[in-house]
């Protein structure tokens, strides 16, 4: 029986790190989902000017949190490009960044946003419920969030779980 | 194209390392001759093929190909070629890439110096290195592949992180690498005896060196993590029972046990199975602590989970080499009989007492490390356990360990007269115990009992140590290196203690605001602040403190903390670069806090002394370990 | 007094399951004196958190609050999950990533004001990188809303 005991004792340790793993709250779907968007009004990063999210209303929305010192942004930016090819309305959300690196970022990288806001202190953010970029939030027509992918869209799962409720909330007019 | 090629290394060397890790063992399995001789001309393949993709992507480093996405999110143009070079290792992929090359050259160690080896038992160890092996190209090329391309490429890359642009990091980690993966011998060779199911002697004997010089690289890269902490963080720690230092500790405890237990199976053919367990756990432990410090899991468990890809082929993987050679242990193991025989009174049982202590001691880091880690993934709350847990636990469990360090190694094997012992040792106790004792009172005029423990368990040491020495000189003609080595080791210990004691009770440390031209004085060392300038650096610009220490008015030390910001993409990264004077006494150490207003500044100031010993000592234990090694009858390739 | 196969493997075995037990035993006396429980600002001012125990607490500092005293090295600040608000002071140096709007986590104890006395301020070596306890307590007041 003693030759066994290193076996069970570590069969029991696995399970428990299983059963942690499993536990994930990142899993469960962000609070904001099916609630309206939160209120902000935020400088625009280039020009002068402001973006209220009541603009958000009336087609639907990509809200896609970046920054020039986030890495996964840069590495998902092809694909939200490509997005905006296909016709999606993206806004860009610039999160704690300074002024000149984010627009230098965007000139060597493309601009694929229909506008960007810049939240250089992070405090719109909060409200959103942001707590690193790259994040992205799907709103509806009628300023709802429905779906958040925490992370970069360029990942292949993002990616279909994203498309999955874009499909589903925009039925043929997208 | 050099990526592709290093990508394309890195399939072969899969693939050659699954024939390496199935072919032998089939024809270790069938007696066939031609399958077993193909083991060692695929470890030499793998070993090329592996330093091919390493070296493909040293070069994507050295020339900034940030087209490589590893290689733009850990370097820019601005980074010292060193930091380039050791920027392969600075984070998760390229130290898996690091860990297989590491892995590989050991594996091409044992198949060069282990010719003597019966063909079936060489040829099974081999496999079972080249079945490590393939579990970690797996990890790297379906989760974690160094070589991904980003499109476009960006012009610059990410800086490399400031705390890893120190020459005491760079090199911490192969360190720590060819401790870890150095048990991967003795594992191997603990499963293929269980294989083979001969589990006499032997195999201990053939494992011994390597376990003994994998203990000696971990011990010094620990000991080089814990100073360069010491000196880059700015916080005048050398341990901070930080989960992933505890991850590195816990295998060097468990591998401590198994140098002690392989020499009672080598020498008095005792503790067969027992040590055969403890090669496997040592070996397990290093996969568990490479594992979890770099999925991130010690951070927290949401860590783990943000790519659960990862997570899930991590756990697959230990479930699979752990269980598997435990549930193989379970099998075999019954049939073991260890020869030797031995009394209470023996120097047998002072090591397996030795081992239960070290084991003991282990259990405790692993319920501190992994503790908060359960209760967070069972959603009961977030805890962290402090390090008073740790400090005490450690102190209870090095009593017993310091007293058996002392009588072991003066008990002769199998059977020992306690009267004798008694005899030869009690003066030493005695003194070592008073003037341990008296020795606070000697330093500050105050009576501290677990200061004075603590110095008279460091005493107790050296002195039965040297007295062990003496005996050997003085009986025996021969003075094998072996022996010197665990001398030297034991020593280590001794100067550990003794610094580890003195730093816990008189070190003195004071955040302090001064302007120019104050002064403060810590434990009668008068720090003068002088100024602040700027000074620049290749990838980063200082301000530079200036302080002058002085002792009873005379001038002993300049000090230069630097506040150092390093440019990288985003805004400038911080980093604190203390100033320290060593000397075999005392530290004196300064590191800059803040300007605060016009001209002052915050600045933290510390007094350590003996802090020195600490490394010292886990120097002597290297250079222990490696003088064991390199005695005369290792070097007989047949025995 | 020779022992045979038998009975030191039972020796073997009773050392290592005393050893265990031991340090069983020491662990959780010990640990229950070091385990540190960790609370968001909302759980301390809504009282989940006890008062008289030392603590973690994580957050956002909030722009514009951090206030140096000039003649010590005392600074005050308040710590936010996006939903309440907790002051906060320390004295000391603090962590070279500490900046406002940046997430930390603090050890300490409520003074009978309801200020949160940290004696330790911890901030990550990494731009991008949230405290996961930050983050976790940031979803949560989230969740509150």
């Amino acid at each position: 029986m003693q030759r066994f005991m290193p076996l069970i004792i570590f069969g029991l340790l696995v399970v428990l790190l299983a059963v942690g793993l499993t536990m994930d709250p990142r899993l469960v779907p962000s609070p904001l989902i099916g609630k309206p968007a939160p209120a902000f009004e935020l400088p625009l990063l280039n020009g002068e000017g402001v973006f209220n999210s009541e603009e958000l209303k009336g087609k639907i929305t990509l809200l896609n949190v970046w920054a020039s010192w986030c890495y996964a942004c840069r590495q998902e930016h092809e694909v939200v490009k490509q997005l905006a090819r296909s016709g999606m309305n993206i806004v860009g959300f610039n999160y704690k960044d300074k002024k000149q690196d984010a627009q230098q970022w965007l000139a060597q990288l493309g601009n694929p946003y229909q506008v960007v806001v810049a939240d250089e202190d992070g405090r719109a953010a909060i409200d959103w419920g942001v707590y690193g970029a790259p994040e992205t939030f799907l709103i509806d027509k009628d300023g709802i969030i429905r779906h958040k992918v925490i992370g970069p869209v360029s990942d292949q799962k993002n990616f279909d779980d994203l498309m999955a409720v874009v499909k589903e909330i925009s039925g043929d007019n997208l | 194209m050099i990526p592709e090629i290093g990508l394309f290394a890195l399939i072969i060397a899969f693939g050659i390392a699954i024939v390496q890790g199935v072919v032998p063992l089939v024809g270790a399995a069938r007696n066939d001759a031609t399958m077993i001789s193909l083991a060692r001309p695929a470890a030499w393949a793998q070993l090329l093929f592996v330093s091919i993709a390493y070296a493909a992507l040293t070069h994507a480093f050295v020339v900034h190909d940030f087209s490589v996405l590893y290689v733009s999110r850990h370097s820019n143009l601005v980074q010292p070629l060193m930091y380039r070079i050791s920027g392969v290792w600075g984070s998760h992929e390229g130290s898996m890439l690091l860990w297989a090359l590491i892995l590989s050259i050991w594996t091409t160690a044992v198949a060069i110096y282990s010719r003597g080896l019966p063909a079936a038992l060489m040829a099974r160890v081999l496999a079972v290195m080249g079945l490590i092996s393939v579990g970690f190209y797996a990890f790297m090329l379906w989760t974690s592949n160094p070589f991904e391309r980003i499109f476009p490429a960006p012009a610059d890359g990410n800086a490399l992180n400031p705390l890893l642009q120190d020459p005491g990091l760079a090199f911490h980690p192969p360190m720590l690498y060819m401790g870890y993966v150095g048990f991967s011998v003795a594992f191997a060779f603990a499963v293929a005896a269980l294989l083979g199911g001969k589990l006499d002697a032997t195999w201990a004997r053939w494992s011994r060196p390597w376990t003994t010089v994998a203990w000696s690289f971990l011990t010094f890269g620990i000991a080089l993590g814990s100073w360069w902490a010491y000196n880059e963080l700015g916080w005048g720690g050398w341990w901070f029972w930080d989960p992933v230092e505890n991850a590195s500790f816990m295998p060097w405890l468990v591998g401590t046990a198994l140098i002690h237990s392989l020499a009672s199976t080598e020498k008095r053919g005792v503790f067969k199975s027992w040590t055969v367990l403890l090669a496997i756990l040592a070996f397990s432990m290093s996969l568990l602590g490479t594992f979890i410090v770099r999925s991130g899991v010690l951070v927290s468990v949401h860590a783990f989970a943000t790519d659960p890809s990862r997570g899930v082929f991590i756990l697959i993987f230990l479930c699979i080499v752990i269980g598997s050679s435990l549930a193989l242990y379970a099998w075999r193991s019954g049939s073991v009989v260890s020869t030797g025989r031995f009394t209470w009174f023996s120097r047998e049982t002072a090591l397996l007492l030795n081992n239960v202590i070290l084991l003991t001691a282990t259990t405790a880091v692993f319920v501190g490390t992994m503790y908060p880690l359960v209760v967070d993934a069972l959603g009961i709350g977030k805890i962290s356990v402090g390090r008073p847990y740790f400090d005490t636990m450690f102190a209870l469990v090095s009593m017993p360990l310091i007293l058996l360090l002392g009588i072991g190694p003066a008990m002769r094997w199998k059977s020992d007269n306690s009267q004798r012992i008694i005899k030869s040792l009690a003066i030493i106790f005695a003194a070592s115990l008073s003037v341990g004792i008296m020795l606070p009172f000697v330093i500050d005029g105050v009576f501290n009992i677990a200061t004075g423990l603590g110095l008279a368990g460091a005493l107790w040491i050296a002195i039965t140590t040297l007295q062990s020495l003496y005996h050997r000189i003085k009986t025996s003609s021969r003075l094998p290196l072996s022996f010197l080595g665990m001398i030297l080791a034991h020593l280590g210990m001794a100067m550990f203690v003794a610094g580890v004691t003195m730093v816990m009770t008189y070190h003195q440390e004071k955040d302090v605001r001064l302007e120019p031209g104050a002064t403060y004085e810590l434990s009668g060392y008068e720090f003068k602040f002088i100024g602040v300038k700027n000074v620049d650096g290749p990838n980063y610009t200082a301000q530079e403190g200036h302080l002058e220490v002085r002792d009873q008015g005379e001038k002993i030390a300049d000090l230069y903390p630097q506040k150092r910001a390093y440019s990288g993409m985003g805004s400038p990264m911080p980093m604190t670069e203390a100033s320290v004077d060593t000397n075999m006494v005392r530290d004196l150490y300064a590191a800059m806090g803040e300007q605060l207003g016009d001209t002052a500044w915050s600045l933290r100031l510390y007094y350590k002394p003996m802090i020195s010993w600490i490394w010292l000592g886990c120097l002597f234990m290297t250079v222990g370990g490696v003088l064991a090694v390199s005695d005369r009858r290792y070097r007989q390739k047949r025995s | 007094m020779s022992m045979n196969k038998r009975s030191k493997r039972k020796l073997l075995v009773i050392m290592v399951v005393m050893g265990v037990a031991l340090a069983t035993v020491l662990g959780l006396t010990a640990f229950e004196e070091n385990m540190m429980y960790f609370y968001s600002p909302t759980e301390v001012n809504n009282g989940t958190a006890p008062d008289t125990r030392t603590i973690r607490v994580g957050g956002l500092v909030v722009e514009g609050t951090v206030e140096r005293a000039t003649e010590s090295l005392l600074v005050k600040f308040d710590l936010t999950d996006g939903a309440e608000v907790v002051k906060l002071e320390y004295s000391g140096i603090l962590p070279d990533l500490f900046r406002e709007g940046q997430g930390i986590v603090a050890m300490g104890k409520l003074n009978d004001k309801r200020v949160f006395v940290a004696n330790e301020v911890l901030a990550k070596h990494d731009e991008n990188y949230m405290p996961p306890e930050v983050a976790d307590a940031l979803e949560a007041a989230e969740q509150e809303k």
